[in-house]
């Protein structure tokens, strides 16, 4: 068997592959993952909730499945790691709110479910800025979550939890969801990969809805390949959710095998969006940019600089798109049927609702809800809501200009590496500018992924390429996505995280958790009875 | 109660005096819960569908009908079908594609604090329905449109005076209605029709309910709520152009409180326009015990829902074809179907009227249809039925089902009841004792019919009366009559008369 320390490092492929071969179990992997948590968890706080013993449960359940013949899936047994704004029914969902500490979903979530019936252990819930609102997950009504490559920075957001759980190799692959950059802005700053499918992709039955038109959950993963593999299980149409895409997609691992295989981008039309060239980012992620390109074009790809001159109002659009329909779907946390409630006694609905929402929501919530309020007011809406709209189309018709001129579209996945905790905390304008270059893909609908591409000189972070893709054609970005990857690992000698520091400060100070740890939960934050012993 | 006294001090002008200066227009927003077997939204059970019966609070909601985080709206299509159907029967034009959309505000009947609606894309628009007043005439209603949305759940308000959320102790929620599917009719302002308005207001409303219930679309009773009318009534002095400020009276539950509630608007306007006071825009409650209305919440134009396109519903778009369909399948209009049974069943013009006046015609072709003879059907629903319901003040329709009164006609067809004894059935039926049969079983009201015990009650009241016998020999026959009604008395009614007096006759033949 190979030594724990070697299981958590695997790509989901390798892993499943062993599972397949028998060569280790999905108890064995789904231990040295909680092992690797109860090295790690206290340094990166990826982890909102450990489901420790029901994880360790659903391992056995697995091979058992397997040894009888019957394992679910060729991922069944590979640990999974699931971002809190996914319904759990065994587990707390709180989208990083105070407002539903502790609250248990009577249902599963569509891609969660799917996970499950493939056979992925899910190992716990992951941390994130409270419902996605935010690039850093310093607005988690828990605590943030700390970047692998450098503890005091941020892991990127809103899915930094997922990100880092995956970097920090906490679990295999993650689930996240992308409203504006969440999968892939977080993907860029720990040096992992991400994807936002097309639109109606994969189901949102069950995801806590931020911004629904803009809301897509996806894979997080340490490889291009990975991010398929699991992309294959959750996607697909879902009658529950009356936005998902009824049709048949193809194999999107077999998309990334090919790309892989094939080493070649000849006949590729990568076109360049002027708008998002990184004037104006950091040096080091310029450069790399560059040098992407560079290695794209030495494998046949042939680069063009498109146009695309609305994406200078993407931003400002989303900003009141975002919040108006968040101001709408946040209304439901009311303290009447679930979640926090603030009852100071002999007062009025109104009185208490106020008050739940007063202690239960963030500064950042309060904000975007008093924002999309405002925006769908009567006498503001045509020039606000209406006037994002007109953004939104104007948006989505540059896009189609530019899949005219080539097959992918590329950029900067952020602007700059994992900025410091801290850092943009007090000015929410900032923290908005991390998302430029993501946020145009969630307005047309169309997909993207995140994948590292070297580390900048300046600072030795990771940075990370998007690629884009026209609508329902996610299998382009796997193929385009894996090719590159494969071409860089050849120059790097490896993954690129495998030049990460090294973690595992709670193992050296002795404090290793020896089984299944319901461990390091943020203060504050609810346990239930399957956090395990200590 | 407070509201009571409160509300009696509302002058009212003379009615006719009001008409003479004032000219009403009239508004109605009528909403039809959708009979479909599952809600809106979710695949809860629909609480309005046919023979749900009562059911125990919060027992028909999904996650959904909740609010719960993560749950998102599927739409329902049977109640778009419905919906089409409803607006053609209106005579509407079927949008090509329409919207839904959120209406937001914050509510503990509504557990997303949005209601889906639609809003300025309904699924059908510019329509009309012929409506026939008492008197024969017939007006055009000319119709905005008709949308889709959901119902809210029901607060109960435990403590405080009123039974309104103000000054209760508490409320309790109820999530079963959350979710029911509704179609809102929108009238245009209905203009011209004088001191007849109250009358047009209540034949509107009838009329959308016959049409609904001819669709098969709604179970569409009032009392229960499957059918509500809100009631706008403005006035303008004669010769104005000008709308008057309106009022809209909610929840109106009854055909005859639609009528009550609108001339009584008419008159306590009057009264205020003609003092030199102004209407104030607001909602009113309509008082079924005291026949008056009350102050609501002030209601202006400028009410911000905050609306906006729901993003988790793609647009709706009603193929041609399914157009097409539907508009083939539509059933007659009520005043195609009055001409048929008219013709069918043979009655005057006075009769018919009679029953289109009592709003029974729908009972009564139901009642024929399960078999009843169209004069037997006349009698009893013209005749007892509506002698207790206007007793109590409700529709003859809500008291008894017509497949009941069908089942209790062939009962006294087949001699098992008499006249006398079918309306202690009936009572019983109302009652809620079951069918005819069950009553006729548990009260033991069957007509005696074995003629061995009617024998031995004749012989009885012979003995009494010797010389009833002989007198019939004689050729008085009536003297039988003083034995038929012994012998009645001695059944307590449970005997067929006629067979009495025929085996009396056979016995002086003997």
């Amino acid at each position: 068997m190979a030594a724990q320390s070697e299981i958590v490092r695997w790509s989901a492929a390798r892993l499943a592959e062993s599972l397949a071969a028998g060569e280790v179990s999905s108890v064995e992997a789904t231990q040295a993952h909680l092992d690797r948590i109860g090295d790690v968890e206290a340094d990166v706080h990826a982890y909102l909730h450990i489901a420790g013993e029901r994880a360790l449960a659903r391992a056995a359940e697995v091979d058992r499945l397997r040894a009888a013949g019957e394992a679910p899936s060729a991922l069944a047994g590979v640990p999974v790691a699931i971002k809190d704004v996914l319904c759990t029914s065994d587990m707390p969902s709180t989208a990083g709110s105070r407002i539903l500490e502790g609250w248990v979903p009577p249902y599963d979530a569509t891609p969660v479910a799917r996970l499950r019936a493939a056979g992925l252990v899910p190992l716990g819930k992951t941390n994130m800025d409270e419902f996605a609102m935010g690039s850093s997950t310093e607005h988690s009504a828990f605590g943030p979550s700390r970047n692998p490559w450098d503890l005091a920075r941020i892991p990127g957001g809103s899915g930094g939890g997922s990100a880092a759980a995956v970097a920090a190799f906490e679990a295999t692959v993650a689930l996240g969801s992308d409203t504006g950059g969440s999968i892939r802005q977080p993907a860029a700053v720990t040096g992992t990969v991400g994807v936002k499918p097309t639109y109606g992709g994969v189901s949102r039955f069950g995801a806590i809805a931020l911004a629904s038109s803009l809301d897509q959950v996806g894979p997080v993963s340490r490889s291009v390949l990975d991010a398929a593999l699991v992309h294959d299980v959750i996607g697909g149409h879902d009658p529950n959710d009356a936005t998902s895409l009824d049709e048949t997609w193809p194999s999107f691992a077999d998309a990334a095998r090919e790309g892989a295989a094939s080493g070649s981008l000849a006949g590729l039309k990568v076109g360049v969006v002027h708008q998002l060239d990184g004037s104006g980012f950091q040096a080091g992620v310029r450069q790399r940019f560059g040098e992407a390109l560079k290695r794209m074009a030495e494998a046949g790809a042939e680069i063009v600089e498109v146009q695309a001159p609305h994406f200078e109002y993407a931003l400002a659009a989303y900003y009141l798109i975002l919040p108006a329909e968040a101001s709408s779907n946040l209304a439901k946390y009311d303290a009447v049927r679930f979640g926090l409630r603030v009852d100071p006694g002999g007062s009025t609905v109104e009185q208490v609702t106020a008050l739940s929402r007063e202690a239960g929501f963030g500064a950042e919530v309060k904000r975007r809800v008093i924002l999309g309020t405002y925006a769908l007011s009567a006498g503001y809406y045509d020039a606000y809501y209406g006037s994002a709209q007109q953004v939104r189309t104007l948006v989505q018709r540059d896009f189609d200009q530019c899949f005219a001129q080539a097959d992918v579209l590329v950029s900067p996945a952020a602007p700059t590496t994992a900025f410091r905790l801290g850092e943009k905390i007090d000015d929410p304008l900032a923290m908005y500018l991390n998302d430029i270059t993501t946020i145009p893909a969630n307005l047309a609908g169309v997909p993207g992924l995140g994948m590292p591409i070297g580390l900048a000189p300046e600072d030795g972070l990771p940075v990370g390429l998007q690629v884009m893709a026209p609508l329902r054609e996610d299998a382009r970005l796997y193929r385009v996505g894996a090719t590159l990857e494969a071409i860089l690992e050849r120059e790097w000698g490896g993954p690129l995280l495998a030049q990460a520091p090294a973690l595992g400060g709670a193992a050296d100070r002795g404090e290793r958790i020896r089984t299944t740890p319901g461990t390091a939960p943020a203060p504050g934050y609810g346990t239930e009875p399957d956090g395990g012993t200590l | 109660m407070a509201d009571g006294t409160a509300l009696s001090s509302d002058a009212l002008l003379d009615y006719d005096e009001a008409l003479a200066k004032y000219e009403p227009v009239l508004g109605f927003e009528v909403h039809v819960e959708l009979s479909t077997r599952t809600k809106m939204f979710s695949a809860a059970p629909n609480p309005a569908a046919a023979d749900s019966g009562t059911v125990e609070p919060n027992t028909m909601v999904a996650p959904v009908d909740m609010g719960l985080p993560g749950s998102l709206p599927v739409v329902n299509a049977q109640a778009v079908r419905y919906s089409i159907s409803l607006g053609l029967a209106l005579g509407c034009s079927i949008a090509e594609t329409c919207r839904f959309a959120r209406k937001n505000y914050f509510y503990p009947d509504l557990g997303k604090n949005y209601q889906i609606s639609q809003y300025d894309e309904p699924i059908a628009f510019d329509g009309s329905v012929e409506v026939e007043l008492e008197d024969g005439t017939t007006w055009t209603v000319p119709i905005e449109r008709a949308h889709m949305e959901e119902d809210a759940g029901k607060l109960t308000h435990v403590g405080g005076t009123t039974g309104r959320i103000q000054g209760a102790d508490s409320s309790l929620v109820d999530y079963n209605r959350a979710g029911v599917p509704l179609v809102e009719i929108v009238t245009k302002p209905i203009v011209g029709a004088g001191a007849a308005a109250p009358q047009l207001a209540k034949a509107y409303v009838a009329t959308i309910r016959d049409i609904v219930r001819s669709l098969g679309i709604s179970e569409a009773r009032m009392e229960r709520g499957n059918l509500r009318c809100d009631a706008n009534v403005s006035l303008r002095p004669r010769g104005q152009e000008r709308f008057g400020t309106r009022t809209e009276t909610k929840n109106v539950n009854s055909l005859r409180s639609v009528e009550r509630a609108v001339r009584y608007e008419i008159q306590r306007q009057a009264a205020i326009l003609d003092a030199g006071g102004t209407i104030i825009q607001e909602t009113r409650h309509w008082h079924e015990d005291t026949g008056t209305t009350s102050a609501g919440r002030p209601k202006s134009d400028a009410d911000d829902y905050r609306y906006f396109p729901e993003p988790d519903l793609l647009p709706i778009q009603p193929s041609a074809e399914l157009i097409a369909e539907l508009r083939a399948a539509l059933p007659e209009t009520p005043t195609q179907f009055r001409r048929r049974l008219q013709a069918d069943y043979g009655f005057s013009e006075s009769e018919f009227r009679d029953i289109i006046n009592a709003n029974v015609l729908v009972e009564l072709e139901e009642t024929v249809a399960a078999g009843a003879a169209p004069a037997q059907a006349r009698k009893w629903w013209l005749g007892e039925i509506l002698r207790i319901a206007n007793a109590r003040g409700v529709e003859a329709g809500t008291l008894v089902s017509p497949l009941h009164v069908s089942e209790l006609i062939a009962l006294v067809e087949n001699g098992d009841l008499t006249d006398r004894l079918a309306r202690q059935v009936l009572e019983g039926v109302i009652a809620g004792e079951g069918s005819p049969e069950d009553v006729v079983r548990a009260r033991g009201l069957a007509v005696v019919s074995d003629d061995t015990a009617l024998t031995a009650a004749i012989d009885e009241a012979l003995a009494a009366q010797p010389d009833v016998l002989q007198r019939i020999r004689d050729g008085k026959v009536q003297a039988a009559g003083a034995v038929i009604g012994a012998v009645m008395k001695a059944m307590r009614g449970q005997a067929d008369a006629a067979r009495v007096r025929e085996l009396v006759l056979e016995r002086a033949a003997r």
